[in-house]
């Protein structure tokens, strides 16, 4: 299940400590782990803190000092740890850390949308959307990979949908641990806390310098794009699986163009491939990284269609789905802008099947432009 | 001339406290008795301010400033870290103020000291929100002034018995200090840092500034507090053997500690009695549980 | 023994190419001589000092040095708290209206 995929992730990348605390539906991560540390398949510290808050805490603490860290957590849970999501960015501490998309209660609720991990946008965490087990196990790797370089040292998100992918079982390819040793090496930290060497980290900023420690951020961002794409092309060569910063399915001559995330970009494939096998002229471009956002394919890949239709599992109250805010916002001062239609679908679990996606498609066909901001689809009135 | 605690200095001078700082006082006591091989986190505190804008700081040791609630749990994580990459020596201090340890960051310290996580957590108690301007804590006194206890709308409740909270947790060391007796305090820190687990050290620390008295005050204070018996000078092995570490058998009156503090200027003279009996009280309830105790030497009741 | 005079240089950062990913210190605080702040100057009477070091550990600037065996104030940063004053057990310290 997604959930062992990303515990194996966190395995095969040898990370040092671990701090979570237990959240439906990620029980299985922190109980699959407990056990590979206590059967010494893995070498870590896991410290079962007494909350998510400080899960992040600890997880902060430790990387600090240069140990490789990993969490977990969902919803609520993600939620909890905030304020310290900042802290691990501001930091420059890339902890690694397992997000299972769980909606936001109240009302209680266990099934998946992406409002949890989209409310941590803004953040500075990069943030990866995973469509497979499979994935979620090689992102985990590829994760460390990059977020350790000196030129990102940024926590990282990897994302993946609640029972759709963690409860979900499929077949996973285990990668070698002697490659993934090779592929990523122990971490380097050039900076940490260290009594040979004493410094104070996170000292009061005033207005004359904070403003340039934000701005190393935000370029450390967009370096990680380009290094994103070479862990990914790496990664192909060396375990024979290619990752990039987004997926490009039948878009060479598409007219429409579906673009989505997460277990619904899967979903859509299957719909796209029907309506493909029919002659109409659909693809699909599944983001995989939100953050750092990938401005430059997703303005190379659209500006060709004629049409753009964006799926959410998600809501800004008060405004649109936020993958279709951002493509919007992409799109906006480039020559060739299609016009682009943004749906919400799924929130809470709520199923998304290929009739959802065709009732997506149709709605879109049947109009030139968009005539609303947002269109909620399968509610029932 | 014979020096009564260790002379080296890990704290330089330059530093940004208010004249008379008792939190000074406490971490420069602390840094002896630990020694360079030693890092810090720190929360949201005076401590935070002290230490220096970013490109400096205070100590010769490393410090992780951390968020309010975090001291014990980014303390947690480094500890653990530091094993992962094989340092078993180096002392780790969460060292916080009165409300990152009483208030908002209990929840942690309470966390880190169930799983017995192997570091000593300082805090030093200047009895209220200093840092962000003399807000009350539940370390505040009963009815001591405070911006958000005023005169008219006092704190009624007794000062938190963190003490009394740490040692429930059953770790293996929790003692009390005051910045007028350092010999005390060094004793106390060095003995921690050889013990391993969790240790919890409250540290009286006057805050000239948010108690309305004179800077030159600090010390006098931190002595008279001791002196009548307000606040106790003890340690608690394993969560149930006391031991005193200053009798005190002509106590002063409370009332001399509390005349000089404007903070309590505005106490009538029943509320001193009151003050009074609650400390007698107090220190009777201490002296029948420490009654017995065999101390350093006590199983902890294993 | 003489006193151990830290780094007094303030840190130069231009921009943000002279600073570290994170606000990581560069220096300590030696260089801020915070004897401005005083209005009040404690002044040791070495006739009357029997060299008992209270002043010394107790002062929180930690601007007491001992050199020669004696107490030295450093006026770079000395507060002027006069926690010294108040606690010497000689009352070998004064307090002057610093000018």
């Amino acid at each position: 299940m997604g959930n062992h995929a990303l515990s194996y992730g966190a395995q095969l990348a040898r990370t040092q400590v671990i701090a979570a605390y237990p959240i439906t539906p990620q029980t299985e991560v922190v109980g699959f782990l407990s056990e590979l540390c206590a059967d010494g398949k893995l070498d870590a510290r896991f410290i079962k803190v007494e909350s998510e808050h400080s899960a992040m805490a600890a997880a902060i603490g430790a990387s600090a000092v240069g140990a490789r860290t990993f969490t977990a957590t969902s919803a609520q849970g993600l939620a909890l740890m905030h304020e310290m999501l900042h802290w691990a960015v501001g930091a420059r501490l890339p902890v690694i850390l397992g997000n299972i998309n769980r909606a936001m209660g109240p009302p209680w609720t266990i099934w998946t949308d992406q409002n949890d991990s989209l409310s941590q946008r803004d953040t500075g965490l990069i943030q990866y959307y995973c469509e497979s087990n499979q994935e979620v196990l090689d992102t985990v790797i590829q994760a460390y990979k990059v977020s350790e370089r000196e030129e990102v040292l940024l926590p990282a998100m990897i994302v993946l949908d609640a029972f759709v992918l963690s409860h979900t079982s499929e077949v996973v390819d285990m990668p070698d641990q002697e490659l993934v040793d090779k592929y990523l090496p122990p971490r380097k930290a050039t900076y940490r806390v260290d009594p040979k060497e004493p410094h104070s980290f996170g000292n009061l900023t005033t207005p004359d310098r904070y403003f340039e420690l934000r701005y190393k951020i935000e370029r450390s961002m967009r370096r990680a794009e380009g290094l994103i794409k070479e862990a990914g092309e790496e990664f192909g060569r060396m375990f024979g699986r290619h990752y990039g910063l987004i997926e490009n399915h039948h878009v060479e001559d598409a007219e429409t163009i579906v673009v989505a995330s997460a277990t619904v970009a899967g979903t859509a494939r299957t719909v796209i491939d029907d309506l493909r096998e029919k002659g109409e002229k659909y693809g699909l471009v599944r983001v995989r990284v939100l953050r750092p956002f990938p401005f430059d394919e997703i303005r190379q890949v659209l500006s060709e269609a004629k049409k753009v239709i964006v799926i959410d599992r998600n809501i800004s109250f008060g405004h649109t789905g936020i993958f279709f805010q951002e493509v919007k916002a992409a799109m906006y001062n480039q020559p060739r802008r299609p016009p682009i239609f943004g749906y919400i679908a799924g929130l809470g679990g709520r199923d998304v099947t290929p009739a959802t996606i065709m009732e997506i498609i149709d709605d879109a066909k049947s109009k030139d432009k968009p005539t609303e901001d947002i269109h909620w689809i399968g509610l029932k009135p | 001339m014979k020096l009564t605690i260790p002379e080296q200095e890990l704290m330089v001078s330059g530093h940004l406290a208010c004249q008379g700082c008792g939190a000074t006082l406490a971490m420069r006591y602390a840094l002896k008795a630990l020694g360079p091989n030693t890092v810090y986190s720190i929360p949201a505190c005076c401590w935070s301010v002290i230490d220096g804008p970013f490109p400096y700081s205070t100590l010769k040791v490393p410090i992780f400033h951390t968020a309010f609630e975090t001291a014990a749990s980014a303390a947690s994580g480094i500890k653990a870290g530091l094993e992962m990459i094989g340092n078993d020596e180096t002392n780790v201090v969460a060292w916080a103020g009165d409300g990152g340890t009483f208030d908002i960051g209990i929840q942690a310290l309470s966390g880190a000291a169930e799983r017995n996580d192997n570091f000593m957590y300082i805090c030093y108690d200047n009895e209220a929100y200093m840092n962000t301007g003399i807000q009350r804590s539940s370390a505040t006194p009963w009815r001591s002034w405070t911006t958000t206890t005023p005169e008219k709308h006092p704190k009624e409740t007794p000062k938190k018995d963190m003490i009394g909270i740490m040692a429930a947790h059953r770790i293996p060391y929790v003692a009390t200090c005051s910045v007028a007796y350092p010999e005390d305090m060094v004793k106390k820190v060095k003995k921690a840092k050889e013990i391993k687990g969790c240790k919890f050290i409250h540290v009286f620390a006057p805050c000239p500034t948010g108690w309305r008295t004179a800077p030159e005050n600090c010390i006098k204070l931190a002595r008279l507090a001791v002196k009548t018996r307000l606040f106790p000078l003890y340690e608690i092995f394993n969560g149930v053997d006391y031991k005193i570490s200053m009798k005190v058998p002509k106590p002063v009156p409370v009332e001399e500690y509390l005349k000089p503090q404007g903070r309590f200027r505005h106490l009538t003279e029943e509320d001193v009695k009151q003050i009074q009996r609650n400390v007698d009280y107090e220190w009777d309830r201490l002296m029948k549980m420490a009654e017995g105790c065999e101390g350093e030497e006590g199983g902890g009741g294993k | 023994m003489m006193a151990e005079k830290t780094a007094d240089k303030q840190i130069e950062i231009k921009g943000e190419s002279d600073m570290p990913p994170m606000a990581m210190s560069l220096g300590l605080m030696s260089w801020n001589k915070t004897g401005s702040w005083r209005n009040l100057r404690p002044v040791i009477d070495y006739e009357k000092c029997i060299k008992c070091m209270i002043c010394w550990k107790f002062c929180p600037d930690a601007c007491i040095h001992i050199e020669d065996d004696k107490p030295v104030i450093d006026y770079d940063y000395c507060k002027g708290c006069i926690i010294c004053a108040v606690e010497c057990p000689k009352d070998a310290i004064s307090v002057e209206k610093e000018e």
